[in-house]
């Protein structure tokens, strides 16, 4: 399991960005990717692959692989590892494949 | 090639067969593949021989359509013989999955053609009713549907769809599963399949043909040229003028999504494991498979838009272009050499639709050394008697 250096925390001191995950809420350091955000708070996977259903989490986290997509926003297969969090971000795992409709 | 410039290729893989082969396909595309496959199916010493990854590779940019609907216009023929392959494809696809554990993604459940304007659906019953109506032409039921029928099979269409012909003989394969279930068959039955293998040179000597290719001298009773494009060259070796050119098409795919799509358009498809197909594009480019163009991306994406609007949150993941195989007149080509009688051309640009009838019509066509008279219609001889008229 990943842990935050202690520069890390010290960094979010006074500066978090509060985002949930899955209805939790997190607190993250500026600059987080959605990514570290999900790692750094314990979660190993965000997705299910859509034809085996099983689960993915961030691997690459450079933008290439494509494990760490992730419903941002309600946007579902965002990659986590491109885009940084914001206050108020609502980040979901993905259940199955992506839905075309509600 | 010379000695020195093969010993920069990999080692050939290791023949089975070491003889005269009763019969060697050139070209290990869906076409050969299926005609190769199929003549397995009736012989013991058979091999494909084939290019490398440099090959114009039309199996691999296709869209996998098992397709009947619009088919046959100006030649009532070719209608019969796709009606054909249509019928025989579950059996082809259940022999693939006996020998190799794979399935192909066959899927026929009906298909539809997308009207999008008041002026094409006119054009589209008009068309429909003319192809029909030919003497001699296969029957199937068809139907235009309007919006509200259209919308009871197809979740989530535009508000611009006018409607569809739908009929119940449409519909669908993975054309890469396909592939792949025939090069494993290949390797089940100890067929010779040859990469790296082009033909330079093919001769007759003693009631033998001799291919010549970088590896050495292929020896086989019967040979069958589906090299696709490469077809027009190889032809001239063996007394045959096959008139050949690439159309090319280009392919938008979007990513996987759960399956919403269950029968599938002509133009716009979803995969059995969810990704998106939007295709059907035809241009004269000559031999640029390498490129993609954003005026037809861009025109296959609003028609897919506006077909499903849903469809315009999902991501594209890939486009490409490929070549289609196209005759003169866009029908397909099946042929035996007068002057080097053994030797067959098959050529199409419906490599998916007519597997089967390569498979299971054409390959014992070839071993059997003839074409049974109501196949002359698909002779190049149709292009000679147009130029004499």
């Amino acid at each position: 399991m990943y842990k935050r250096l202690p520069e890390s925390e010290q960094a979010m001191t006074g500066h978090a960005v509060a985002v949930t995950i899955n209805g939790e809420p997190v607190h993250c350091r500026q600059g987080d990717s959605v990514a570290a955000a999900l790692l750094a708070a314990g979660h190993a996977d965000c997705r299910d692959t859509p034809v085996k259903g099983v689960a993915r989490g961030p691997f690459c986290m450079m933008g290439v692989c494509y494990d760490c997509l992730v419903t941002i926003d309600g946007q579902p297969n965002q990659q986590g590892c491109m885009i940084q969090v914001r206050p108020g971000m609502v980040i979901e795992r993905q259940q199955g494949a992506r839905k075309v409709m509600a | 090639m010379s000695e020195t410039d093969a010993g920069t290729l990999p080692p050939p893989r290791a023949r089975h067969h070491k003889g005269i082969y009763d019969a060697v396909v050139i070209g290990g595309g869906l076409v050969g593949s299926a005609i190769a496959f199929g003549l397995r199916q009736c012989a013991e010493h058979i091999a494909v021989l084939d290019e490398g990854d440099v090959a114009f590779r039309a199996s691999r940019g296709n869209f996998g359509l098992v397709w009947v609907q619009s088919k046959g216009m100006g030649m009532p023929a070719y209608g019969h013989w796709t009606m054909s392959s249509k019928e025989l494809w579950p059996k082809l696809a259940e022999r693939l999955q006996e020998i190799t554990g794979l399935e192909v993604g066959l899927e026929q459940k009906g298909g539809l053609h997308p009207v999008l304007t008041e002026q094409e659906y006119e054009s589209r019953i008009e068309f429909m009713n003319k192809l029909l109506s030919q003497p001699g032409m296969v029957q199937y039921d068809w139907k235009m549907l309007d919006r509200k029928e259209l919308q009871d099979m197809v979740p989530g269409i535009g508000p611009e769809v006018v409607g569809a012909t739908w009929t119940n003989v449409d519909g669908v394969a993975n054309p890469l599963k396909m592939l792949r279930a025939l090069h494993t068959a290949f390797d089940q039955q100890k067929l010779d399949y040859l990469p790296l293998h082009p033909v330079s040179e093919i001769d007759k000597i003693n009631e033998v043909f001799e291919l010549t290719t970088p590896h050495g001298i292929i020896r086989a009773h019967k040979v069958v040229l589906a090299s696709g494009l490469s077809n027009q060259k190889l032809g001239e070796k063996v007394g045959l003028s096959i008139p050949v050119r690439p159309q090319r098409g280009q392919i938008v795919v979007l990513e996987r999504t759960d399956r919403i799509l269950h029968t599938p358009f002509s133009t716009l498809r979803q995969m059995d494991e969810g990704t998106w197909l939007i295709g059907d594009s035809q241009e004269e480019a000559g031999y640029a498979d390498g490129v993609v163009g954003l005026p037809v991306l861009a025109t296959l994406a609003d028609r897919a838009a506006r077909t499903i609007p849903a469809l315009r949150s999902v991501r594209v993941v890939r486009s490409w272009s490929a070549l289609r195989v196209m005759s003169k007149d866009g029908f397909p080509i099946y042929e035996q050499s007068t002057t080097y009688p053994g030797a067959f051309v098959a050529t199409c640009h419906s490599g998916v639709t007519l597997a089967a009838a390569h498979a299971l019509r054409i390959a014992p066509m070839v071993i059997e050394g003839s074409l049974p008279d109501d196949m002359s219609v698909f002779s190049t001889r149709r292009f000679h008697v147009q130029e004499a008229a």
